[in-house]
């Protein structure tokens, strides 16, 4: 059975398709493997039952013309599933059964997917480390211990520790590469506008955005395939040609421009991250593409603007959850007492922290000064990539500035956990693709990522670069399958 | 234009004080569904029945716009003739409330889809030009009901999210009755448009009055209260004049007025304080991410344009140049989209030979009545456009007197019976036989000799008596101007 679970989501794909497997054997491996798992704590919900049911019912009249047949999968407890609880990582929601799909995860289950459950994440999606959920840590299955990144942090553990073939998260700051980059995994932040913001509990619109994580880059694809779509029911959502992207995948790239961005060089980096950047820059020239230095030169201002502008917009979109219409609610003397004790007993800490924040940067007096002075500061950081891409088809950088922390390590230094952010935040204020793939590991031997930007709507090129560097640096996970006794 | 003869002033020992006033009218955009989702907009339905998981905020629920109802506000702003904005954002308006699920409101703060414009009210001694700053779009909020429990509110939802447009005045209105004209020369246009009902029993239509005071002469604003969400046009009359003479008092009493909202209180036909400008919300305004700016080409606002039907401005002009009527029968018959159509199908349908004077006597004398007693819409008028244009034209052309008319019109009431028909089964037909009417004559001529005499010895008066005689022998059918004619030339 446990090598069920090692295949990847394409092999498992073709093993349904060929009959080789059923989708009741690969349903049960992976819910084998995921009761083994508990200790990290991936889940918040689990739906195995419902789960080998659909499965059976599938192997009964298998749809083998769809793109994921059969194939369970777990997602990011931030997408609402229809009679499905779904929390967001917190208090607030812990009740919270919606009556309604999101269009992604619509999208995913009219390919034939199976929910095995829903994955456990930073409470509304506010964390680099998973370590805000009200449900608790996640432990990374690459050491004990170690924060599995966030906020997608249930999701990149679920992937890495094979209890999903893959999965899907979201990503405002760094939200899916981050934690990708943590546990040795695949993670894609789409164009933003490719994957409809619907039925995904809202952290910052103006910067969400839902996309895969996988074990490798084709699978990656597969999944983008089907979960990007354009929809009516998303103002922002964008009608563009979408490309076949696991059928036009090549790992042809030859005279492909990369840019090397210097501003992303910075203070106190760790050498081996430096390192890992030279060596993905020595992959990319062995695959016959040509690097080209490039400066972005208002990078630095991105984390800065990215912690006006994402608790702006949070501090507003989370006014809604205040005990009158569902979710927790504490009882109060009069209305206001019952908000005060709803939101201060119902939010987590970090949640209040940028609710504050936010409130703040609006606040009349200080408007022009934060969150106006950040929207154009939004758009120089965006004229950058602009002015880059006149030059270059997409960009190489690392995609964190370190590898996994222990749990509890940043807990009382919100800065140093923000700065975690501080490659893959640009790149959601432009509202460009990223993709982040693992690349190398650290000394410890926790695996480091690099992470490939491209322009607008070209998820296709910098997932076939991601495809030729994949191939270059054959990059093994070290899974030790520590938590299974 | 100058009419100091109407001025209105709120005199003290010495001074004299002017009442300066500009209204943010909320009206409720005609739409079968909300602004931003697709529920039902129908007044009076149960409550918590008219509600999607959008307009109940729901995680992850997304706003879409509604075409139709940017397409009513850019109608209006025309017939506001006013600047239609090709970019207009939609802003969050943040704060806390049972009856706002999203915790905010979505409205339109600095780029609204309707710049200024202006509306022309029409006085008793001329008319006068009201500047409009600006028209946004917003949601309404839902209901909170707080007297159905003694512990709970209740809270409907039906009305969240139903589309509005905020109509911004400029501080040029200078009285209650003003006021009055104003708020329904918006409602005519609009109802005209098919924008807005104007409603206001129903709440489509309501205001925040501003209300501020300055001695007579003074180029200067006084300090300026809100008067929140008055929902007719006699209370906001009454509350403009408790409030100017509130601010009044205090000024004669040397005390300052306070910035700030106020409410009225219907009951004791009173305005108090809500809240200060101090506690005054910080609303957070900042442009919604869910929602991109609102951009409207040429060619759409032109199409719409196109579309717009003649506005009671106009149609007062054609009325007086077309028809002859004065500016007074004109404005009475245009201010209703629904009585213009009334009065432009008796036009139609009265043919060439037509008497307009006799029409608008009939619609705004005879029909008025009616359906003022039977408290009718002239939607609902008992008489039929057509038939009405028969009977004043049957009076025209003599078949009938105007008193027959009346008997005639009584009938007509049941059934919206053809006046023809009537006429004829029930031989009301005028007598014109001159020569029957001459044997009728003679014969009261004979049974009144005494009379008769008295009259050509000097005794006028009793010219009357024969012409009653007359009209009374022929049972009300005779022509009474033929009746006099003969009269004279016999007696």
């Amino acid at each position: 059975m446990s090598d069920i679970t090692k295949q990847s989501l394409t092999e498992l794909v073709e093993s349904i398709k060929n009959k080789k497997l059923s989708s009741s054997e690969v349903t049960k491996a992976f819910i084998e493997r995921s009761e083994k798992s508990k200790v990290l704590n991936a889940f918040i919900t689990e739906d195995f039952t419902s789960a080998l049911d659909k499965a059976k019912k599938f192997d009964q009249k298998p749809n083998l013309d769809l793109k994921l047949p059969g194939i369970p999968m777990a997602i990011k407890d931030l997408f609402c599933t229809k009679n499905i609880k779904t929390t967001a990582g917190s208090k607030i929601l812990n009740n919270f059964v919606p009556t309604y799909e999101s269009t992604v995860t619509e999208n995913i289950w009219n390919e034939g997917a199976i929910l095995l459950g829903k994955l456990n994440c930073d409470e509304f999606a506010m964390g680099s480390s998973n370590e805000t959920s009200f449900f608790g840590n996640v432990q990374n299955p690459i050491d004990k211990n170690l924060v599995p990144g966030g906020s997608s942090g249930g999701s990149a553990s679920a992937v890495a520790g094979q209890l999903t073939p893959i999965t899907i998260g979201t990503d405002t700051g760094g939200s899916i590469r981050q934690p990708a980059s943590f546990t040795g995994t695949v993670g894609l932040k789409p164009t933003y506008g490719s994957c409809s913001r619907y039925g995904i509990v809202a952290f910052a619109s103006s910067l969400d955005q839902a996309g895969p994580m996988a074990q490798n880059v084709k699978d990656c694809a597969l999944l983008q395939e089907v979960i990007s779509s354009f929809d009516a029911k998303d103002s922002t959502s964008i009608d563009f040609k979408r490309s076949h992207y696991s059928k036009d995948l090549t790992n042809n790239i030859k005279g492909k421009k990369i840019g090397i961005p210097k501003e992303y060089r910075v203070d106190g980096m760790p050498k081996e991250i430096d390192d890992l950047w030279q060596k993905g820059i020595e992959y990319v020239k062995d695959c016959g593409a040509e690097i080209i230095n490039i400066s972005l030169p208002h990078t630095s201002y991105a984390l800065p603007t990215y912690y006006i502008v994402a608790p702006a917009e949070a501090s507003s979109n989370l006014a809604r959850y205040d005990g009158v219409k569902y979710g927790f609610r504490a009882n109060g003397k009069n209305l206001i007492d019952m908000y005060e004790k709803t939101r201060s007993e119902g939010f987590g800490a970090e949640v209040q922290r940028r609710i504050m924040i936010g409130t703040y940067v609006l606040s009349s007096g200080y408007y022009d000064a934060y969150y106006l002075k950040a929207q154009k500061v939004r758009r120089l950081i965006k004229n950058d990539f602009d002015e880059a891409y006149k030059k270059v088809d997409a960009i190489l950088t690392p995609s964190t500035p370190s590898s996994a922390f222990k749990i509890g390590e940043k807990t009382n230094d919100p800065v140093s956990m923000y700065l975690n952010d501080i490659f893959t935040v640009p790149v959601n204020l432009a509202g460009l693709p990223g993709i982040s793939i693992p690349a190398g590991h650290d000394t410890k031997g926790y695996p480091l990522g690099l992470q490939i930007i491209g322009k607008a709507f070209d998820e296709q090129n910098i997932l076939n670069i991601a495809f030729a560097m994949e191939e270059k640096i054959n990059f093994k996970n070290k899974i030790t399958d520590w938590w299974i006794k | 234009m100058s009419k100091k003869s109407r001025e209105y002033l709120i005199n003290r020992k010495d001074n004299q004080y002017e009442v300066v006033i500009g209204l943010e009218v909320h009206a409720q955009v005609l739409s079968k569904s909300k602004l931003f989702s697709n529920s039902a907009t129908k007044f009076g339905a149960e409550p918590n029945t008219q509600v999607s998981l959008v307009d109940a905020a729901f995680p992850g629920m997304l706003p879409v716009i509604n075409e139709f109802c940017v397409k009513q506000a850019i109608k209006t702003g025309i017939g506001l003739n006013a600047k239609i904005n090709k970019r207009s954002v939609f802003d969050r308006k943040n704060y806390f409330y049972a009856d706002l699920p999203q915790g905010y409101q979505i409205s339109q703060f600095k780029d609204p889809i309707v710049g200024e414009g202006k509306v022309i009210i029409d006085l008793p001694d001329g008319h006068k030009e009201v500047g409009i700053e600006r028209l946004h779009l917003e949601q309404d909020a839902g209901k909170s009901i707080h007297d159905l429990d003694p512990q709970n509110t209740f809270v409907d939802l039906n009305r969240s999210g139903v589309a509005l447009m905020e109509i911004v005045s400029k501080p040029d209105l200078r009285s209650p009755d003003e006021v009055s004209i104003y708020i329904k020369k918006l409602r005519s246009i609009m109802r005209y448009l098919g924008t807005c009902d104007g409603n206001m029993q129903e709440g489509s239509l309501r205001a925040d009055v501003n209300v501020s005071v300055r001695e007579k002469g003074s180029k200067e604003f006084g300090t300026r209260c809100e008067i929140k969400n008055v929902n007719s046009i006699k209370f906001m009359q009454m509350a403009i004049e408790y409030e100017a003479n509130r601010q009044v008092d205090l000024i004669e009493e040397g005390k300052t007025i306070n910035q700030e909202t106020r409410l009225f209180d219907t009951k004791k036909n009173e305005t108090r304080s809500m809240r200060s400008k101090e506690d005054a919300h910080d609303y957070r305004y900042f442009p919604d991410p869910d929602l991109l700016p609102l951009e409207v080409s040429d060619e759409f606002v032109n199409k719409l344009r196109s579309e717009i039907p003649e506005l009671p401005d106009d149609k007062k002009k054609r009325f007086i140049n077309e028809f002859k009527l004065s500016a007074y029968e004109a404005t009475i018959l245009v201010t209703d989209i629904e009585i213009a159509k009334y009065f432009e199908e008796v036009v139609a349908k009265m043919g060439k030979n037509k008497d307009m004077k006799l029409a608008v006597n009939w619609i705004t004398g005879e029909l008025f009545a009616v359906l003022n007693s039977k408290n009718l819409e002239i939607t609902q008028s008992p008489v039929s456009a057509k038939n009405l244009a028969i009977l004043v034209n049957l009076i025209k052309n003599g078949t009938i007197s105007g008193k027959i008319a009346k008997t005639v019109f009584e009938l007509m009431l049941k059934n919206d019976e053809d006046p023809q028909k009537i006429v004829e089964e029930k031989g009301l037909k005028q007598q014109s036989d001159p020569k029957a009417l001459e044997v009728l004559i003679d014969k009261i001529i004979n049974n009144n000799r005494e009379k008769a005499i008295e009259y050509k010895q000097g005794k006028e008066k009793l010219f009357g008596f024969f012409v009653g005689q007359a009209m009374k022998a022929s049972g009300g059918k005779a022509n009474p101007q033929l009746i006099n004619e003969i009269l004279k030339k016999k007696l």
